[in-house]
């Protein structure tokens, strides 16, 4: 790099950002390895080692904040890949009202999630909510969508698939809009019928726009807070508490170091499954 | 001749005939495919005006009934009311947080974004740097203690500059990657002039960048004003109130208003409303950037 270019482009332009940036996330975020292994008053310190990460793979209403933070994510991550998928691909082709069913779609990504949580925790009322009601008509009793431990995760992470498939949706359009038109004229061509071009043009040819919602849809299904507190409070009992409930009810309770361990954790899963994932996807690669 | 001509008329003749008999299916498909998403996706947004407009015995039942008295401005007018006007009081919190983080986050990341858009390989070495605010949530109590020895918990340049450094990854990624369709021969050309570095990207390169800023204004916006974690983490307290958490005022252990609930619920979607309304396209570009290419 010669002078000139030095000159033009100074490091003190990357100043600012640095300063907000690792005073507000980076170095918390590295001291958090540092107190995760303390027993912590925000005053005081003392040093305990691995005992607050024992901790949370002894006690049963920790250890189930793993378990239920996985099927979460993975739940949450297929129904916007599937829904998604077969949306953008009926919203890409030849049907009126387009524009207004991309809105109708997109829009709830846009809403709070807590009003989301509040509105469907209403929805799903066991007598009263809608759900029930319409499935009463049909001649089936609905259950207890949060108010049943082992279902009260999946109904939260449907109502996650509702509020996300939007923003996947259109993900997945501007990837199918991205593929050049001339490969579904060759497809014709030679005789294809549609779900032919859909299974050896439309999806391959997809996949940055795939592999995009899978990451983004991971991400956000591993870190989530908002819907859960809104809809269960992670319960009942603990059926439906998820990593990130369970750290800040342990701060909320005061104990700031398994918060804290809990915090490393959360950091350790996020890394240990949306990395590989993204390597994983981003070396098969199909080039336009 | 002649037969040939016929032959091709016959031709395109079933061609019709088949088409309109896709055409029909195709319509029944098409219809309940639009019956099904608007019934999915429009049915809550219809449940929740209907009963924000009941009164509290009607709103309980939480059915789709029509309401047997509208209470329109009963219930909006309450909810505006509730404890000396925290709904207002939190509408203003929460656009000063917003539109403080926002004018940070341009400012901070476009420079950043300059300079490592055209410092390849300052960008290599950080990159996983940035990712990193991209995938991890803010630990809870570190960032408190920070915020506590800087003397910035429960104040607004506290949770302000937060909320920059969380979405800070996400506005610099763009920016950076938009900087990169910005010829340099522009630089070569303004240095030549006379320009400084500030001059440079200040008049030249910052303008140019409009797109992305406006991209940055729209999707921040949005997350920053909806966001409930952060707020609940870094911004607690009675005064602190911001509109997400007004919410909470309507659910408790004697039961839940829902007619206020509901109306309070639409009250706090307005803006995102109209962000979505004006800027749709926009909304979605900034959604989708990257995803093509990957």
């Amino acid at each position: 790099m010669n002078s000139s270019t030095k000159k033009m482009y100074p490091l003190a332009f990357l100043i600012p950002a640095a300063l907000v940036y690792c005073t507000f996330f980076l170095f918390p975020t590295s001291m958090a390895f540092f107190y995760s292994m303390t027993w912590w008053t925000l005053d005081d310190w003392e040093f305990i080692g691995f005992d607050n990460f024992v901790q949370f793979f002894q006690e049963p209403s920790l250890r189930i904040g793993f378990r239920n933070t996985l099927i979460y994510a993975f739940t949450t991550m297929g129904g916007k890949v599937v829904l998604g998928l077969f949306l953008a691909v009926f919203l890409c082709s030849k049907i009126r009202n387009k524009d207004f069913l991309r809105s109708i779609v997109f829009f709830p990504a846009l809403l709070s999630t807590i009003a989301v949580g509040y509105t469907f925790s209403a929805l799903m009322h066991p007598t009263n909510g809608i759900i029930n009601k319409a499935l009463a008509l049909v001649g089936i009793a609905g259950p207890n969508w949060l108010g049943d431990a082992k279902i009260a995760l999946l109904s939260v992470a449907m109502t996650d698939i509702w509020k996300g498939v939007g923003i996947a949706t259109v993900i997945f359009i501007a990837g199918i809009m991205a593929i050049p038109g001339h490969y579904y004229e060759a497809l014709k061509i030679d005789g294809g019928n549609a779900f032919q071009s859909f299974l050896h043009i439309t999806l391959p040819l997809s996949r940055p726009a795939f592999n995009t919602v899978v990451i983004l849809a991971l991400i956000g299904g591993l870190r989530t807070f908002d819907l859960v507190w809104a809809m269960t409070g992670g319960g009942p009992g603990f059926s439906s508490d998820l990593l990130a409930s369970i750290v800040y009810k342990q701060y909320a309770s005061g104990f700031f170091g398994l918060a804290t361990a809990g915090n490393v954790l959360l950091f350790l899963f996020v890394g240990l499954i949306a990395f590989p994932i993204f390597k994983l996807l981003n070396r098969k690669e199909v080039d336009l | 001749m002649s037969t040939k001509q016929e032959g091709v008329m016959e031709e395109t003749s079933i061609q019709i005939q088949t088409k309109k008999k896709v055409s029909k299916k195709w319509f029944a498909f098409e219809s309940l495919a639009v019956l099904l998403a608007t019934i999915f996706f429009g049915v809550p947004f219809y449940f929740v005006i209907i009963n924000s407009l009941k009164d509290s015995t009607g709103a309980a039942e939480l059915s789709l009934a029509w309401p047997e008295s509208f209470q329109f401005l009963a219930n909006y007018k309450e909810v505006l009311m509730l404890n000396d006007g925290i709904v207002w009081r939190a509408f203003l919190n929460s656009s000063i947080i917003t539109i403080s983080s926002i004018t940070i986050i341009i400012l901070i990341c476009s420079m950043a974004g300059f300079i490592l858009s055209r410092r390849q390989g300052m960008a290599k070495r950080l990159n996983y740097v940035i990712l990193m605010g991209l995938m991890i949530p803010p630990t809870i109590v570190p960032t408190i203690w920070v915020l506590q020895k800087l003397g910035l918990f429960k104040t607004f340049p506290g949770i302000i500059f937060l909320e920059s450094a969380l979405h800070f990854s996400f506005a610099c990624l763009l920016y950076t990657a938009f900087v990169a369709t910005i010829p340099r021969e522009l630089d070569e050309a303004a240095l030549m002039d006379g320009c400084g570095p500030f001059q440079l990207f200040f008049k030249i390169i910052f303008p140019l960048l409009k797109p992305v800023t406006s991209t940055v204004i729209v999707l921040s916006s949005i997350q920053i004003y909806n966001d409930f974690e952060n707020m609940l983490y870094f911004f607690p307290g009675a005064d602190n109130a911001t509109v997400q958490l007004t919410l909470y005022n309507f659910t408790g252990i004697y039961g839940t208003s829902y007619h206020l609930l509901f109306a309070d619920v639409l009250l706090i979607s307005i803006p995102p409303l109209i962000l979505f309304i004006f800027f749709n396209k926009k909304i979605v570009d900034g959604m989708t950037a990257g995803a093509v290419k990957g």
